[in-house]
């Protein structure tokens, strides 16, 4: 900057007096300090607000309406201190003889396991039934109101506190009620998907960056393939669920379905849409990012580390192998864990892939119809329901702890790896 | 390389010179990995371009990219209503990420102590790091009711695309604000010492000669934002609204390009239909629209690099 604009943007005078604008100039400074930390104090608190609305909808009072009144059944309606004769006793006594009969053909009463009969007696006798849920702030600073509100409206209605997430809701399958709902098919559906996206994209990823790094001349094609590797790794990530459509789930589908290895058509008629088009959609999402993290890693690797293995006549091979890839295997790993919880939370391709929207049965094998977390999270969320926004924010809890603890095993695994290690 | 060698040393053949079909083929596997990723990009390019050929086979270029209708069911095919939705998320969200996302990354690189930095970075990551359909359910569960308990619910719908673009804003903001912090803090240190020696304030430093000095990093941090933007589905497929709607009113519900492809091919939809093959013209123009936006802000930041490296 020139001296006559600064003086023009300063207001200072020629004479080299700043005085007279100095005060307004040190305002506005003190101003704008101000407005800088309170927009990174904003960004702060929306994360805290995002957390707490989750935190908000996940746990809080429900009211419900019952058919038979579980203190008829049991003192203070506490059922699962009656005995299992009782439970039984409780389901003869209330339930139709044809539905007796049908349980009993299943698999007799007596025989049955004591969770299996308490879980009848609630299905089946009592039949809890949702009639309006609060979020944690109205249960606890409003209790009051909320009181009064169900007192008013539903009269019958019990008023208990609920956590939506809870072992019932971590063991259920999808349910056309929320309060039966869970996300164990959800669950199990989103660790076979990355399983296999990490068995593929991890060793073609490391693959593509130590030739990247290690073998590559700095020619057209391979400075091609660097371009093409940074453009992929801005692709949209619903493209590549429309690629995964195209190629998975139409173009392989004897492959993806299983039909190729006679294992065969899911008796559920998945046809390519199966855990392994959706996992393999997701390898080719996050390999770009994998691939990247991994050439800064080997980047990191002091040069003498190499020429020493060259020194003492090891090949180009044994030295990547034994010296490279063990010295850069911290940052790889962390690089790799970072990617992969990305894919976890992916939704939009899985959704284009073809996820199941009811999902009943969990998966067999990675040719079954699949479900994950954040596609249960997203058909939850579009329900109209109040009931199903509470177990859509229990999912996000859950699926955000499994995020979490990915993240925290890979700090723990870096720093194991780097006690061992003999050099930076 | 080998040919520096001699054919042999103390009479025994050079191992130098020894055929190794083993270090061969690691090799070629090697290349064949870093291969993949150009034939994934091959394969988008194909799948995309195939079925996006035999949509404008039947619909016509013209039409697609001309009418203000898209209505599959009377065959109307213009891309208008979904591109303008996705627009105006963009927008909104551009217009919460980029002031917000250069304050943020001015108070970090000019202001804060290294302490205060160390602390807030990791904060913006875990941001960063939220799936974006956690977001989605933000939107549509806590941000647009308070809205419409703030604005008046005769205004603000239920779905609409203001409270879809605040929150992608949101979602962008922890990109920009630490692309444009790495661009600030390229800045050369002497640039500042010369502000300051002629007498300038730190808000005239900071905002006079370090952002000016940073501007094609700055501008790249924009760009790739707002590619991040019209690439975002799961909150505007939450938020935004269902169906296509030419409408320039933030408060009412359309349907984005991205929102558009996730409602169709999450429902029943049969193979080689035009409705399918719509999706992929769709897909084709979003593909373009992002990789143009992307290329640009790489551009910008080499160039950016170049000048202070």
């Amino acid at each position: 900057m020139n001296a006559g604009k600064f003086r023009a943007a300063t207001g200072a005078r020629g004479d080299g007096s700043f005085l007279p604008n100095l005060g307004k100039r040190q305002a506005a400074g003190r101003r704008w300090a101000a407005a800088f930390a309170a927009a990174t104090i904003a960004a702060v608190l929306v994360l805290g607000a995002l957390v707490a609305s989750i935190v908000n909808d996940a746990f809080g009072l429900v009211a419900m309406e019952y058919t038979v009144d579980p203190a008829t059944l049991a003192p203070g309606g506490d059922i699962e201190k009656l005995s299992d004769a009782e439970l039984v006793a409780a389901l003869e006594g209330n339930l139709k003889s044809r539905r007796l009969r049908a349980l009993g053909n299943e698999k007799p009463l007596a025989e049955r396991e004591r969770a299996d009969l308490l879980a009848l007696v609630e299905d089946e006798v009592i039949k809890w039934e949702v009639v309006e849920t609060f979020s944690l702030a109205e249960s606890l600073l409003g209790r009051a109101e909320v009181d009064a509100f169900v007192a008013a409206e539903h009269p019958q209605a019990k008023l208990v506190f609920r956590s939506w997430v809870n072992a019932r809701y971590l063991s259920a399958s999808q349910s056309a009620t929320a309060i039966d709902a869970g996300v164990r098919s959800a669950l199990i559906g989103t660790l076979m998907t990355i399983l296999i996206t990490v068995a593929t994209a991890f060793p073609i990823g490391i693959a593509a960056a130590i030739w990247l790094e290690e073998y590559a001349k700095d020619d057209k094609w391979n400075r091609f393939i660097r371009v093409n590797i940074y453009n992929l790794a801005g692709v949209p990530s619903i493209i590549y669920g429309m690629l995964g459509l195209a190629i998975f789930v139409r173009a392989l589908e004897p492959v993806t379905s299983g039909a190729a290895f006679g294992a065969a058509a899911d008796p559920t008629g998945a046809n390519g849409r199966t855990i392994l088009s959706a996992g393999l959609t997701l390898a080719l999402l996050v390999l770009p990012v994998i691939i990247i993290n991994a050439q800064e890693a080997f980047r990191a690797v002091p040069r003498t580390l190499r020429e020493s293995g060259y020194a003492v006549g090891a090949t180009k091979w044994q030295v990547v192998w034994h010296h490279v890839l063990p010295a850069a295997f911290d940052r790889v790993l962390t690089g790799t864990i970072v990617a992969v919880s990305r894919a976890i939370g992916e939704t939009a391709p899985l959704v284009v892939v073809g996820a199941s929207t009811f999902l009943t049965q969990d998966p067999t094998s990675v040719f079954s119809k699949f479900t994950t977390l954040p596609i249960q999270i997203y058909q939850w969320t579009a329900r109209p329901q109040e009931d199903f926004h509470n177990i859509a924010a229990a999912a996000i809890l859950v699926l955000l702890v499994l995020m979490l603890s990915l993240n925290a095993f890979a700090i723990i695994l870096r720093n194991r790896l780097r006690a061992k290690k003999r050099f930076a | 390389m080998t040919g520096n060698f001699p054919e042999e040393t103390n009479g025994r053949p050079s191992l130098a010179r020894r055929a190794r079909p083993f270090e061969a083929a690691i090799r070629g596997l090697l290349f064949v990995s870093a291969a993949i990723s150009v034939l994934t990009t091959i394969g988008i390019v194909l799948t995309l371009g195939t079925e996006s050929w035999g949509f404008f086979r039947e619909v016509g270029v013209l039409e697609f990219l001309g009418s203000l209708e898209w209505q599959p069911v009377i065959g109307d095919f213009g891309i208008w209503p979904l591109f303008n939705a996705t627009l105006t998320t963009s927008f909104y969200a551009m217009l919460v990420a980029l002031p917000v996302g250069l304050m943020v990354a001015i108070y970090l690189a000019e202001y804060a102590s290294d302490r205060v930095r160390e602390t807030l970075k990791p904060v913006l990551e875990v941001l960063a790091g939220i799936p974006t359909v956690v977001y989605g359910y933000f939107a549509l569960a806590t941000v647009t009711p308070f809205l419409r308990s703030l604005l008046g619910t005769e205004l603000v719908g239920v779905y609409n695309t203001f409270s879809a673009g605040l929150v992608m804003g949101i979602l962008i903001l922890p990109l920009v604000s630490s692309m444009c912090e790495d661009a600030l803090s390229a800045v050369p240190r002497s640039l500042r010492e010369g502000a300051y020696a002629m007498g300038a304030t730190k808000l005239e430093v900071a905002t006079q000669v370090v952002v000016p000095a940073a501007f094609s990093g700055l501008a790249a941090a924009f760009i790739l934002g707002l590619s991040r933007a019209v690439g975002e589905t799961m909150i505007v497929a939450l938020a935004a609204g269902a169906g296509p709607k030419f409408t320039l009113n933030p408060f009412e519900p359309a349907e984005t390009m991205t929102g558009h492809i996730v409602r169709i091919s999450g429902g029943d939809i049969s193979y080689d239909s035009i409705d399918y093959r719509s999706l992929f013209a769709i897909a084709l123009v979003l593909f373009l629209v992002t990789l143009a936006l992307n290329i640009l802000s790489r551009r910008i930041v080499a160039k950016h690099w170049e000048v202070y490296e």
